[in-house]
Formats: structure tokens, C-alpha cells, sequence
């Protein structure tokens, strides 16, 4: 009979090895799943989660998706960490996308090196004011930020419908919901020629980079970890936690919509219903394969883009429909928490019947 | 002479990286009230623990009235007649008296009749409790006397009783020894946990003594001096405390605190009644009172957690700072110590250079260009487990990882080392053992002779009256005057803490 006993400490061992037992498990349990479809399971995992690596740009492409889901994800620690939960990092990616956007499709004639920056500060600031509604309603109204972050990105996700089949749609787009596109400056720099190597994918772990200093090292970043480890003891050293609360949600959401205007400016060029394929919550489960932990969630966004990666592989050579990335991620995030068991307790094997006492 | 009636042979108990029972034994006779006593950290609460059930002994074997038993969980120690009282009641404040004692039966069918089995057991034993009031009405004596009706409801033959008084007023203290002794004379036998040697030595015919672990004596309290209890528990003997200087009559005010009044923080808070005293240089205030009188939200108040609103209510060192948080009350030169240590004045989840660095990085200077400085913090850190002797590995240890009294240490010794003008500290030695007690008073008057105005609020009179120049009682969010030392007694002070309860236990007491 298998039994989990406490441990006395939590396992430092088990905090990093249990992303690497849950993406295991996941990937038996996907095979299974595949087997079950009629389909062969190692194959089809091979074709999933390696192939994409091999594939022409793989490694581009994997960059791609990683930015925003790294840039958020560290943005995600830093709340999470401060028992700040916001879940509405889509909404706040959207709403920096559609600043950005605006900006870009307002001065199509700038240089570069003003209309960019310019990007990069509107996106952050769009981030920041959709998640400080968040903050105000929580500090102001005591409101829950699980519920309310959720609800914003949602609002988010229709505003930008709104705009782009509105008032911002391309007036010579035969009605498409779509912007224009933006100028090339607008776009922004590539890291290399003629390739989607966006600048934020220079940006992701310079971010990720900061972050960790900012958390390990900075009073900022220790009075967050203070706040979410033991709330009463931030007051106890003046700590405010409404300020935290507000620099929580200010930093996660800006670099939420730091990532939307990455996205829209680097590889889409323009504004269009579907900016994202679910970044925002996919970061959730970046963060938390991360630890929590600005470092760990450089490997967690990779591991997390490949699933998108793999989603569209096994759609082409496969004929699946790429639904199974949402699946896969589900899959992952579900065995993580299992997993996760083993951090503060020790699994037992015991022979049934002397449970109960010991010789 | 009749079998022993609970006999320990030879108990092992092996934690991690302690060895919490080394071979104990332990002898409970009939109609005994035997006490356990050591520091903390001693094993005391795992042997009591084991024979409860709670825990399973690695060694060694219990004898149950004659007989080997295995006692293989508290619901089984019940059956066989031992009852417990733990330190910290557990209670739930919204139900009534009979509510939560129906929680704690095992059976159902225990239910039936019970508000009047309830006032049967108060009344044959003295123990005044009415089945129908709400427990958050209540003050802490009449609760442990639920808990004790509780337990003497299964007709006990062996009642462990946890630290019982140290939540109660003398007076309330000694109407429990009536009812301990009148319970040993009906042939229940009582194991006695308690620090305070004075009680054992007047309650107890037979103490067993635990060190590190093991058994060092079995020895007739009353035949001993407190000292000599004390010396076999730490096996240092004890230093006494530093001879008193004269209090400082004419020395600067530093913390003055005018009319404070605050609205009670939630439903079961205490609201606090225009609160005045003053405190000077060089001078100790003592604040008594029972536990649940405004005792938190007093210290909450001084802090800066919970600001007074006008200003002019609180002042340090003649600026007003009744509107301040803690962050600028720190500023002031004011350094606090909570009653609670885990969660509150310490992270128990980080080290002890992090936990230095929370209260101590503005007055410790501990800050460089918003970053945290590494090295003067594992410094600081490192000073304060020199000097009040905190046994721990390091200063990179987990506070978690130290036990109850050294974490204290550690606490009580950051905000000393800060040199601060105003130092409030609130139980600074709750469950603290005998020799970092002897520390942290020595720290705290050593405090208040190099200038400092101190306030120490504390449940334990002992402590009071030793390090206090001057007493004030906390009852119901009302303080009292403060007194001089010399001109307050023990009775005094024990009737003032009673306080408007008095006389409610008096009107209880003709009702049952």
C-alpha cells in the first residue's frame, strides 16, 4: 500500500525534480491517450515534443513562442510570489497589444527609433493600467484578483474585437477583422535579417535576468516574498501591502503588455482578433513549472512554446487537431500539482495490515 | 501497595537529528499528582504525546494499570481512561459551552443528556460552567474549565494537564489546585506539565525531571527549593537577576500615549478604553493582564499595525506618531517585539540573516542602493546569535529550524541590537525555558539602564514583577494606573486582572 508521510522540511531535491517526474508522466499519460485514439503513442509523442526541434526554423520558431510565454511567466512570479493571483495576464497582454497597436497605426511615417520605443513604453503602460483596475478594485473594494483579473480579460478580448472590426479595422482589408499593417519601423529591429527574431526575444531573459535579481536581492523583491510567505510579519516590518499589491499587479501586467506589443509589432504586423493563442494562461502554468522562479521559468517558457510548436506538427504530419496542445498543457499542469506532493512529503510503501503499528 | 497505575519503560522517541526520548521511564502512582518537568526542548511534550496516543514510541513499553498496552491513538487513550488538556485550547468561540463539548465525544450516543451530566461534573467538582453561554464570551480560566469538564465527562483515571495556568490569574490558579487535589483524593491521577517551580513544589508529591531527552531525576518537590528544581532542569544554576538599579525618577518621557481609544479590529478583538500612561528613560513598565484583554491590540496600536489616527495619541520621544506605521515609528527610534514569533515577528520559511534583515534594514543600516547588503546583514545576523547565544548552525538556518526559546532569543536580540529608544516587547518569554529567559530579561534590563523606555507586556507576573519598575493592568481594553513595584502585591495585582470578571465568575458560581 503506497502512504505519504510528512516530511520535516520541504525536499529541495523534489521542488526542481518534480517538473521533470510531471513532464514524464505527461507524456506517458499523452501516449496513452494517443494509443487509446488508435494512434502510435511513441510516435506520436516523438512527433509532438521532438520533431518540432528538427524542423526547418525550429529553434526560431521555439524563441518565438517562448518570449511572451517567458516575460510573462517572470512577470507571474513576481505576483504570485506575493500571494498577488492574477490570472488576467491575456487581458493585460491584449490591452498592450492594442496600445502599441494604436500608436503604430497612428504614426505609420516615424523612425524607427522613435515610434519603437514608443511602442515598448505605451505596451508596458497599457499593461500596467488594466492591472491596476485589478489592483484598485482589490485594495479598494477588497474584491477577489482571481475573479476580477479573469473577468477583465475577457473584457479585454472584446474590446479588441470591437476595435479591430471597428474603429481600427483596415479600411482597404475587404472587411477582414484586421488592422493595416504596421510600417516596417513600427515593427522594430530583427536580431537577424529576414527571420520573425523579434526583439523580444533579446528582451525575455534580460527580463527574466532582472527579475531574479530583483527577487533575491532587492528590498522590493524581499518585501513581496515577505508578503506572501507571512502577511502579518510584512506588517509587523511596515510593509504596506496595498503598495505591494499595487507594484505586484503594476509589474506583472506591464510585462504582460510589454509581451503584447512584442507579439503584435514582431511577427503579426498588425492588430487582428487572434493575437493570442492563450499566452496569458498558458503562463500560468509557465510560472508555476518555473517554481516560481525568474531562472526557472527561462526552461518552463521553452518547454511550454514547444507544446504550441507541437500542436501544429502533429496537425500537419499527423492530421490531430492542434487542440491537443491545450490538452497536453492541461495534462502537465495537472500532474506538476501531483507531483508537487512529494516536495513537503515522502511517498511510502507499506505492506497492508502493519500500518498501524510497529514491532 | 496497589499496581503503579501508569508505568513507562525504557521509552524511545527519534526524530531527525534528535533524539526527543533517550530511554525514559516514568512511574505515575494512584491517586498521584506527579509533574513533568524540564525546559524546552526536553522531550516532555513527546513523552506526554506518546502517552496519549498521538505518537508511537520507536522503544520501550507502556503499562497500563498492570497491564502492557499498546495505545494506538488519542480516541484509544480516551477508552482507556487518560484525559488530556492541552496548552492551547482548542474552542470554538462561536458555539456554546455544551456545543463544543458534544464535539469532542466520540459517540454519538454520548449526547443524550449531556447539558445535564455537564452541570453534575461542575458542580461535584467545583468547577463553575454554564453549558448555555458562548465560549467568546468567556475569559480563558472558564474555558480550560471546559476543557477539564470535557475530559473528567469520560471519567478519567489519568488527567495530563499541559502549562495549565500559565493563561490564569493567581486567584483562578488556585481554585484549580482545589479542584486538582479534590480530583487526586477521588482516585484520578494527575501528570502536571508546568515551567513554574513554585506551583509544583505546593500541588505535587512526586516530580520526574527531563534533560536533553532523558530522565535526570525522580525527586519529592516539596523537599526542594525552587533554585535547587531549577538547577537540576538546566543543570547551570541559575544566575539571579541583575541587582536592580533605583528607578530613575526624573529620566526624559520617551513613549507617552494620551487617551487612546480603538475600535476593536474584528468581531472577538478587545476595544481599547482610553488608554494613558507614560514611560521614561531608563525605566520598565510592566503591563499585566489575562490573555484576550487588549493585550494585542495594545502592542498592534504602539507598533504602528494598527495606527491610533490622531497623532498627538502616541508619542516617541516628544513627536507625535499616533498616524505613523511601523516603517516611521522605527524611524523614531521605537522597535517592537509581537507576542506571536511565527508569522508575525519572524518568516518561519527564511533564514535568520533574512529575518534579521525585516526589521532591522532601516535602523541596521542593512540597504545599499535598494538592494539588500548581503554581508552587513549576515553580520548583523551573526552579532545577535553571539551575543544571546542562539543555538542554531548559522545565520543562513531556517527560523523554523530553531526551537520556540531560541527563535526568541534571536527576536528579542535583533530589536535590542538596534539600540532603540522606545523597545515594546509583548510575552517576551512565552514558552521560553529557564536559561534564555535568565537572557532575555538580563537584555531587556540592560536595555532600559543604558536609556532606553521599555514596555513589557506579559501574562506571567513572575516576569512582571522582576523586571518591572512600574505596574499597570490591562482589563477588558482598560489600563489601570501604573503602580510602583514595591507598592504593588501580588493580590493587588491578581484582583486588577480579574477585573470586571470578578465578578461575573462570582454570579456564575451561586447559579450553578
Amino acid at each position: 500500500m503506497l502512504r505519504l508521510q510528512p516530511r520535516q522540511s520541504p525536499s529541495a531535491f523534489w521542488s526542481w525534480a518534480s517538473p521533470i517526474l510531471a513532464l514524464v508522466l505527461t507524456a506517458v499519460i499523452a501516449g496513452g491517450i494517443f494509443a487509446f485514439m488508435g494512434r502510435p503513442p511513441v510516435l506520436t509523442v516523438y512527433t509532438f515534443l521532438i520533431s518540432p526541434l528538427f524542423a526547418p526554423n525550429g529553434i526560431a520558431s521555439l524563441a518565438v513562442k517562448a518570449a511572451p510565454l517567458i516575460m510573462m511567466g517572470v512577470g507571474l512570479s513576481l505576483a504570485y510570489r506575493a500571494n498577488v493571483w492574477n490570472i488576467g495576464t491575456e487581458g493585460q497582454f491584449t490591452v498592450g497589444a492594442i496600445f502599441a497597436g494604436w500608436l503604430a497605426l497612428s504614426l505609420p511615417d516615424a523612425p524607427m527609433w522613435v515610434i519603437f520605443p514608443a511602442e515598448m513604453a505605451f505596451g508596458i503602460l497599457g499593461g500596467v493600467l488594466y492591472a491596476l483596475i485589478v489592483a484598485w478594485l482589490r485594495t479598494r473594494f477588497n474584491a477577489n484578483e482571481i475573479l476580477t483579473s479573469l473577468m477583465l480579460a475577457y473584457i479585454a478580448q472584446y474590446l479588441l474585437i470591437y476595435l479591430v472590426t471597428g474603429p481600427l479595422r483596415d479600411p482597404m482589408g475587404f472587411g477582414f477583422p484586421q488592422t493595416a499593417l504596421f510600417s516596417d519601423a513600427a515593427d522594430g529591429p530583427r536580431l537577424i535579417e529576414n527571420t520573425n527574431l523579434h526583439f523580444g526575444i533579446l528582451a525575455a531573459p534580460i527580463v527574466a535576468a532582472g527579475a531574479w535579481l530583483m527577487l533575491g536581492h532587492s528590498v522590493l523583491g524581499f518585501q513581496l516574498r515577505v508578503l506572501g510567505q507571512a502577511p502579518r510579519a510584512a506588517k509587523f516590518a511596515g510593509f504596506s501591502e496595498n503598495r505591494l499589491v499595487w507594484l505586484a499587479m503594476a509589474i506583472s501586467g506591464g510585462l504582460a503588455g510589454l509581451a503584447g506589443m512584442f507579439e503584435v509589432t514582431g511577427t503579426q504586423g498588425q492588430l487582428s482578433t487572434n493575437i493570442s493563442p492563450g499566452y496569458g494562461f498558458t503562463a500560468i502554468i509557465v510560472g508555476f513549472l518555473g517554481r516560481l522562479n525568474p531562472a526557472g521559468v527561462v526552461p518552463a517558457g521553452l518547454l511550454l512554446a514547444l507544446t504550441y510548436l507541437g500542436g501544429d506538427a502533429a496537425q500537419i504530419n499527423l492530421g490531430l487537431s492542434n487542440a491537443i496542445t491545450g490538452i497536453f498543457q492541461g495534462i502537465l499542469l495537472f500532474c506538476l500539482l501531483g507531483a508537487d506532493v512529494l516536495i513537503s512529503n515522502r511517498l511510502l510503501w507499506r505492506r497492508r495490515g502493519v500500518a498501524g503499528g510497529r514491532a | 501497595m496497589t499496581a503503579p497505575l501508569l508505568q513507562l519503560r525504557g521509552i524511545v522517541k527519534q526524530f531527525p537529528g534528535c533524539l526527543a526520548n533517550d530511554h525514559v521511564d516514568l512511574t505515575i502512582g494512584q491517586h498521584q499528582i506527579h509533574a513533568l518537568l524540564g525546559e524546552n526542548g526536553a522531550g516532555k511534550s513527546t513523552l506526554v504525546k506518546i502517552i496519549y496516543g498521538v505518537m508511537k514510541p520507536d522503544e520501550g513499553e507502556i503499562i497500563w494499570q498492570g497491564q502492557p498496552v499498546v495505545i494506538q491513538n488519542p480516541a484509544h487513550a480516551r477508552r482507556l481512561g487518560i484525559g488530556m488538556v492541552f496548552q492551547h485550547l482548542s474552542l470554538f468561540e462561536a458555539l456554546t459551552v455544551a456545543d463544543n463539548i458534544a464535539l469532542g465525544l466520540n459517540d454519538a450516543k454520548d449526547r443524550i443528556g449531556l447539558r445535564e451530566r455537564i452541570i453534575d461534573v461542575s458542580k461535584s467538582y467545583g468547577l463553575p460552567v454554564d453549558p448555555d453561554r458562548t465560549v467568546h464570551d468567556l475569559s480563558v480560566g472558564e474555558r480550560q474549565r471546559i476543557e477539564i469538564v470535557r475530559c473528567l465527562l469520560q471519567n478519567p483515571k489519568l488527567l495530563i494537564m499541559d502549562e495549565p495556568t500559565s493563561v490564569l490569574t493567581p486567584q483562578e490558579a488556585e481554585t484549580l489546585f482545589v479542584t486538582l487535589r479534590r480530583l487526586a483524593s477521588e482516585g484520578c491521577s494527575i501528570l502536571y506539565i508546568s515551567h513554574k517551580l513554585e506551583e509544583v513544589r505546593a500541588l505535587c508529591e512526586e516530580s520526574t525531571i527531563m534533560r536533553l531527552g532523558k530522565v535526570v531525576a525522580h525527586v519529592k518537590p516539596k523537599e526542594k527549593t525552587a533554585r535547587e528544581l531549577a538547577g537540576i532542569m538546566i543543570s547551570a544554576e541559575l544566575k539571579p537577576v541583575a541587582d536592580r538599579r533605583p528607578p530613575p525618577e526624573t529620566g526624559k518621557v520617551r513613549l507617552s500615549v494620551d487617551k487612546l481609544t480603538l475600535r476593536a479590529p474584528s468581531e472577538f478583538g478587545t476595544a481599547l478604553k482610553d488608554i494613558s500612561f507614560q514611560v521614561r528613560g531608563g525605566e520598565v513598565l510592566g503591563i499585566a493582564g489575562i490573555a484576550g484583554n487588549g493585550q494585542g491590540e495594545l502592542m498592534d496600536a504602539l507598533s504602528g499595525e494598527m495606527p491610533a489616527g490622531r497623532p498627538e495619541t502616541i508619542t516617541l520621544d516628544d513627536v507625535a506618531a499616533g498616524h505613523m506605521g511601523p516603517y516611521q515609528r522605527r524611524k523614531l527610534g521605537g522597535c517592537f517585539v509581537p507576542e506571536e514569533r511565527n508569522g508575525h515577528g519572524a518568516v518561519t520559511t527564511m533564514s535568520l540573516a533574512e529575518n534579521a534583515f525585516l526589521s532591522a534594514h532601516l535602523r541596521g543600516a542593512l540597504v545599499k542602493l535598494g538592494l539588500i547588503d548581503r554581508n552587513k546583514t549576515q553580520d548583523f545576523a551573526e552579532k545577535v546569535i553571539a551575543r544571546f547565544d542562539v543555538r542554531t548552525t548559522g545565520s543562513k538556518a531556517m527560523a523554523k529550524s530553531l526551537s520556540g526559546g531560541n527563535l526568541q532569543k534571536f527576536l528579542v536580540g535583533r530589536e535590542v541590537m538596534l539600540e532603540p529608544s522606545v523597545l515594546v516587547v509583548s510575552q517576551p518569554t512565552w514558552g521560553v525555558d529557564a536559561g534564555a529567559a535568565a537572557a532575555i530579561h538580563e537584555a531587556v534590563l540592560a536595555l532600559a539602564a543604558s536609556g532606553a523606555a521599555v514596555v513589557v507586556i506579559s501574562q506571567d507576573l513572575d516576569e512582571i514583577f522582576s523586571l518591572a519598575d512600574r505596574i499597570a493592568v490591562i482589563a477588558a481594553g482598560h489600563l489601570s494606573e501604573p503602580v510602583k513595584v514595591g507598592e504593588a502585591s501580588l493580590e493587588k495585582i491578581g484582583l486588577l486582572m480579574g477585573g470586571v470578571k470578578a465578578e461575573q465568575h462570582h454570579g456564575e458560581t451561586s447559579h450553578a
